[in-house]
């Protein structure tokens, strides 16, 4: 290849002055990704997985221009007990986190962590390889080979609180790249939160192993800056009797990927995943997720629900895919969006490929204004046509919040939303 | 209190004349009863009242008290005192029932410029009136009129009546749905609302619903307007008789 055409390859691109932490354990995955990311190139428009929503900004070269939003109210889970950990602009920082100590678990930084025998080797950029068919992902595949900073967190034993990653986000032009690794061992159990747009340009790759009997449950809000935007990936293995709980807020980001690859490798084990998402104006959020079932009788959820209003863009792309062993299979999908007016846009591909022939698997999609009937029936009780409005907004993604575990996280995501709705109306 | 006058309705989308000059006072501490045949306009009359989208007023006047009615947006006229039992109250998931109900409490007072009620005094006022109304802590966390049943959806307007303390009420078929003992839970709970300041306007089909609610005014609609008012007999003229004889009659 001639200089020339690899300054014009958007992969090298994307790829060049940028360096890993690759020391040590992570090396060898790293260099591996690197070569994989090379061979699938970066995503580009044509490619059917991003068919509805462009990759441009993802994958030039620097992270494009974001506004810092200025907020007055306290991270959202600061009301919670949990250990904190803080990045701002995609940099862990030591001053504003707790000490990386919490009893049952081991935690470590990505970007120190040394052991030759790290648990994470078998993790790390395992499950992102392994979450590259039938489709590929290559922006979590340059994750693994880049990534500058993250968490590792190892389960071992009862834990006492969750911990809570905050992304703070303070450069109009920080391009971070975050990878975590958490593994859950048998019978454990550990809630992550997340909350903050962490950067201009944020890509993240969490990938989360879940061992028999053991349970995951994961909060995350995205922060409320216009102008950011995000890909994110989570890859979960889940064992025997496992549990998984995924629920992610979005308000506001001019674009925001979400995905989702979710594997069910022991029989009885649960995976649902839920998100609500308000988007205005300038907003594209993109929810992607694949669910492949490969044991008997595991049960998983999708449930996504998107207000759009002002041109906002929402994408669902769900797949259920069940292998012939997996029979007693029980699956749900549906998508659902709230349109508040003709300028706004939901495009959704609810898939279900099917092998085994025993199973439940249902899935719906659909696309609505607000219901008048009930918006009068509010306003006949007096409250105003926006708090009304407001209200329905809130029972429409009541739903997907349903599916936090946690009844105290549940009120404080509903809080927060309330507050937010309220705000917007003036 | 309230004041209808030469009230004239189409539908917005149709050419369909709907309200064809209703004319109708409602004095306070009284309860008028409007019955009638199917079609007739009553449960058109009842929305045109409070605001719903979808009619047009081509002529005439609704006043309550020194408020024009037709001119107010529907939670204005809420906040001026204005009730609308539903025929078919809306469901609402993901609405705790509470929640709605003080939301509208606090927006109305709100709107009159009377200070918001605290959530511990809230409490207590709904607690107190749910009981009256044989409505449990259950009904009143679940989301609103979610899994209610005909009755409980019924009593669950009442509740909301009995919190707003409108002036001017008007019942939409409060009787439908219901059976013989939910019907007489309903009738209290309007009868324990019966106070000299407060007018009533109750549409209905059947005369059973007038034994509990006794109106003192009863009028008869037919084909967009008022045909004939009288007193309390002409409920029980209708029960044993049918429209056919009145409206042969005023024909």
């Amino acid at each position: 290849m001639t200089a020339v055409a690899e300054k014009t390859n958007p992969t090298e691109a994307l790829i060049s002055g940028r360096d890993g932490a690759a020391k040590g354990w992570s090396k060898a995955a790293r260099a591996d990704a690197l070569a994989r990311l090379r061979a699938m190139g970066v995503p580009e428009r044509r490619d059917e997985y991003w068919k509805y929503t462009r990759p441009d900004t993802l994958t030039q070269a620097g992270a494009p221009e974001a506004a810092v939003f200025e907020s007055d109210e306290a991270p959202i889970f600061d009301g919670v007990d949990s250990l904190k950990l803080v990045f701002v602009d995609g940099v862990f920082d030591t001053e504003a986190s707790d000490d990386l100590a919490l009893e049952g678990l081991t935690i470590e930084r990505l970007e120190t962590a040394q052991s030759d025998l790290h648990w994470a080797r078998d993790v790390y950029g395992v499950l992102e390889a392994n979450g590259q068919t039938p489709v590929a992902r290559p922006l979590a595949t340059l994750n693994t080979a880049l990534a500058t900073d993250g968490i590792l967190i190892h389960v071992t034993d009862k834990v006492s609180k969750p911990v809570n990653l905050i992304y703070h986000h303070k450069s109009n032009t920080s391009d971070a790249i975050l990878h975590h690794c958490i593994k859950l061992d048998a019978g454990t159990e550990l809630t992550v939160l997340e909350n903050g747009p962490a950067a201009a340009r944020l890509n993240m790759v969490t990938e989360v192993e879940v061992a028999d009997t053991a349970s995951f449950n994961h909060v995350r809000a995205q922060g409320r800056d216009h102008e950011r935007r995000a890909a994110t990936h989570m890859f979960a293995r889940l064992g025997t009797e496992s549990n998984f709980k995924s629920f992610t807020l979005t308000v506001n980001g001019v674009l925001t990927r979400n995905e989702a690859v979710i594997e069910l490798t022991g029989d009885d084990a649960k995976a649902h995943i839920a998100g609500a998402c308000v988007g205005d104006g300038a907003f594209h959020h993109d929810d992607t997720v694949f669910i492949t079932h490969d044991a008997v009788n595991c049960e998983s959820r999708q449930v996504f629900k998107k207000v759009l209003r002002n041109g906002a863009v929402g994408v669902f792309q769900g797949k259920i895919l069940v292998k012939a062993d997996a029979q007693k299979t029980d699956g749900y999908q549906i998508s659902q969006s709230l349109l508040l007016d003709d300028d706004s846009q939901f495009l959704a591909k609810p898939e279900l490929e099917i092998y085994a022939d025993d199973v439940i698997c249902s899935h719906g999609s659909t696309s609505g204004a607000i219901d008048e009937d009930a918006l009068f029936y509010l306003r006949a009780r007096g409250i105003s046509h926006g708090e009304a409005t407001d209200l329905l907004t809130l029972s429409f993604l009541a739903e997907a919040v349903e599916e936090i575990e946690a009844d105290a996280l549940k009120d404080v995501i509903l809080e927060r939303l309330t507050g937010w709705l309220a705000r917007r109306r003036g | 209190m309230l004041s209808i006058k030469n009230l004239n309705v189409k539908l917005e989308d149709e050419d369909k004349q709907i309200l064809k000059g209703v004319n109708l006072e409602v004095e306070a501490g009284k309860v008028h009863a409007i019955m009638g045949p199917n079609g007739s306009g009553k449960s058109t009359l009842s929305y045109v009242l409070s605001g719903k989208d979808g009619y047009e007023v081509t002529e005439g006047s609704a006043t309550l008290d020194a408020d024009d009615l037709l001119d107010m947006e529907p939670e204005e006229r809420a906040a001026a005192g204005l009730f609308l039992a539903f025929q078919y109250p809306v469901e609402i998931p993901g609405v705790g029932n509470m929640t709605f109900l003080r939301t509208a409490v606090n927006a109305q007072r709100k709107a009159r410029g009377e200070e918001e009620m605290s959530a511990a005094e809230f409490l207590k006022v709904v607690r107190a009136k749910a009981k009256d109304l044989k409505i449990d802590a259950d009904m009143l966390k679940r989301p609103v009129n979610m899994g209610f049943s005909g009755g409980e959806k019924k009593r669950n307007e009442i509740l909301q009546m009995a919190m707003l303390e409108p002036k001017m009420c008007i019942l939409d078929e409060t009787d439908s749905g219901l059976d013989v003992d939910a019907m007489k839970l309903v009738a209290e709970g309007v009868n324990a609302l019966r106070t000299e300041g407060r007018g009533f306007l109750v549409i209905t089909h059947y005369q059973r619903l007038l034994d509990h609610i006794k109106p003192d005014v009863v009028h008869i609609m037919a084909n967009g307007r008022i045909v004939k008012t009288g007193g309390p007999e002409l409920a029980l003229e209708v029960e044993n008789n049918g429209y056919a004889d009145i409206l042969a009659e005023v024909a």
